[in-house]
């Protein structure tokens, strides 16, 4: 187990290099540069800016000066926010794209299993259809429909409930206020769900039709001892291997997602710094979002290994 | 889709049930396919005639109808304004031929970007697995490798970079949807490798080349349509989540993206703007889901 993981976490280095030499060498052979702006600068103060971030040196030099930086843990400066490290910009925003993201994959896992498991314990039924077409909706409408639309219903006409006028807010982050975190989680989240109840609808009905479900069944065990003792386990392994893709998507559902809601995340800095051409800070966020998701592959392997004791890892 | 039924009418000339009509016959008789079917081709017919369809031309702007409801909108509204069916958007253009134009730029990006992934998917896996061995596991090992990369991030800074170009746009999504492909076709290649017919190719002094573009590829046709139907709606949708970062398609130029862009900015004055461009976009993601899962259940009926 610790030679895997051991082994793991060394081949996810030539991942990592091969995902930073693509960024590095395809920003770069793009024309324009982080200091292009509208009021050019005097030449040789534009000379001396550039000198001082080592733009002035050939790009293969370039290349390699960053990645003996990188393999100290520097990620440079960021070009157009000034006074602040790429580390530091990261520093601020993972935080808040982090809490964003494993809340809503946490939501997406706990809901799309009682879905999934609870159509297909009803298979066929108008339990399951409603169920299943509810989650073809959520997969076929986009997070940049659903955002406007739940921001309209919930942020700007409010609803009331229980007599109390209740209207969330509809941006920024508050210091990660439960009530600002309500809409973009669940707009996160709402794909997710859908795909992990088809997901688990499809092997949990696999599973309840093996063998050792109908002894369980056969011995007189009550329906959810059968589900959470003995069927959830196995159901639960399509769903394992599907959490890396699921990252993923969550990821990329946070640019839009911090993008509507105004929140400070990374994917915020992504696409405001591939705009201004900040290749530090772009540099950072891919690097910083390619680590996650190899870390969360390599979890879900380990995962997969403990709950089917099939499987083994070598 | 249009490729399927050339596919199937050349084969119905055959005596016999062949796999192909078996299929035929299946996905016929499934409702939600058919209907998928049907929807996705008027879709794609108004997109095609979409000059034709609507009076008004797609940059057409008249001043006097800014941001207007259709006038069978049920909701209160600023303006209303007849004969333009889906009311008019925030510098008074017909929103209906928009629409349709959006369905056009979506469509063919869809298409075109699912066709190069096809190419590249295709071939890079039937060679891998009909070579085997140590080019296998290298060329296989190369595609885990581009698996883990984050490839919207990619191709968002591709599209910054090259201040958004259409034509890059189609490639650079097309190159990021072959990994899955070339997977799947390498697993085909791997069981077909063992039939006779190939060894008989390979005794009667066919090359490898040849034989993989002439009798391996052939046969893995099935799997790939299958996921073909899947790519396309996944390819729209990345599109449009590109034109809704403002990555993608430019003005006057439109694509439903960015007509969901929009809409989104003027949804509680304009809410029609929205309600549109989404529905077109859902109810095509939908059918294409439909289709894709009855052309799965009509090819591989074990499977079901």
């Amino acid at each position: 187990m610790m030679a895997y993981a051991m082994r793991r976490l060394l081949g996810a280095i030539p991942t990592l290099f091969v995902i930073v030499t693509l960024a590095f060498f395809m920003m770069r052979i793009a024309p324009g540069g982080p200091f292009d702006s509208e009021r050019r600068l005097p030449p040789e103060v534009e000379r001396n800016v550039k000198a001082a971030y080592n733009l002035d040196k050939p790009l293969t030099q370039q290349y390699l000066i960053y990645l003996g930086r990188l393999a100290h843990g520097d990620l440079g400066p960021s070009y157009k926010n000034k006074d602040f490290t790429v580390a530091q910009l990261i520093g601020i925003g993972l935080p808040v794209s982090a809490r964003l993201g494993l809340t809503a994959m946490a939501l997406a896992l706990l809901l799309g299993t009682a879905l999934g498991v609870s159509a297909a314990l009803r298979q066929n039924h108008w339990q399951d259809y409603s169920v299943m077409s509810v989650a073809m909706l959520g997969i076929t409408i986009p997070t940049f429909v659903t955002a406007p639309i739940l921001t309209l219903v919930f942020g700007i006409y409010g609803i009331s409930l229980f007599g109390h006028e209740l209207t969330l807010p509809v941006g920024g982050w508050n210091g990660g206020a439960l009530a600002n975190m309500v809409l973009p989680v669940t707009v996160l989240a709402l794909p997710q769900i859908a795909i992990v109840a088809r997901l688990m609808r499809g092997s949990m009905i696999e599973v309840l039709h093996a063998n050792y479900i109908r002894t369980a069944r056969a011995k007189g065990l009550p329906v959810l001892r059968i589900v959470l003792g003995h069927a959830l386990r196995a159901a639960a392994l399509p769903l394992v291997s599907y959490l890396g893709p699921a990252l993923a998507a969550i990821l990329t559902g946070s640019l839009v997602v911090e993008q509507i809601f105004g929140l400070p995340g990374i994917g915020r800095y992504f696409v405001q710094g591939a705009l201004n051409r900040d290749y530090t800070l772009v540099l950072g966020v891919v690097i910083c979002y390619a680590a996650l998701i190899i870390v969360l592959n390599f979890l879900a392997d380990i995962a997969y290994g403990i709950l089917d004791p099939r499987v083994r890892l070598n | 889709m249009i490729a399927t039924g050339q596919t199937l009418k050349v084969v119905e000339d055959v005596k016999g049930r062949s796999l192909w009509v078996d299929a035929r016959r299946r996905l016929t008789r499934n409702r939600a396919a058919m209907t998928g079917i049907i929807i996705l081709s008027a879709i794609a017919l108004l997109a095609i005639f979409a000059p034709l369809v609507s009076p008004y031309g797609f940059n057409e702007q008249n001043y006097d109808i800014i941001a207007c409801a259709p006038s069978w909108w049920p909701a209160e509204a600023s303006c209303t304004v007849p004969g333009h069916v889906f009311g008019t958007d925030s510098i008074g253009r017909d929103l209906f031929v928009r629409v349709l134009f959006g369905a056009r730029v979506s469509l063919a990006v869809g298409l075109v970007a699912t066709l190069v992934s096809l190419l590249i998917g295709v071939l890079y896996g039937a060679v891998a697995g009909y070579l085997g061995g140590r080019i296998d596991s290298l060329m296989m090992r190369l595609v885990d490798i581009l698996y883990s990369l984050p490839f919207v991030f990619f191709v968002i800074i591709l599209m910054v970079m090259f201040d958004r170009n259409f034509i890059l746009l189609f490639v650079a999504i097309g190159a990021v949807e072959w990994l899955t492909m070339a997977r799947i076709v390498r697993g085909q290649t791997l069981s077909i490798k063992q039939k006779e017919f190939i060894e008989a190719a390979r005794a009667a002094g066919v090359g490898p080349l040849a034989t993989i573009i002439r009798h391996v590829i052939p046969n893995v046709v099935g799997p790939v349509m299958v996921y073909v139907t899947l790519t396309v709606p996944g390819v729209i949708l990345t599109e449009s989540f590109l034109s809704f970062l403002g990555l993608g398609i430019q003005e006057p130029l439109t694509s439903w993206g960015v007509l969901i862009s929009d809409g989104a900015d003027q949804m509680e004055t304009a809410p029609w703007m929205l309600l549109f461009p989404a529905l077109f976009m859902a109810v095509t993601l939908f059918c294409f889901n439909f289709v894709g899962d009855g052309l799965r259940d009509a090819l591989d009926p074990k499977d079901r």
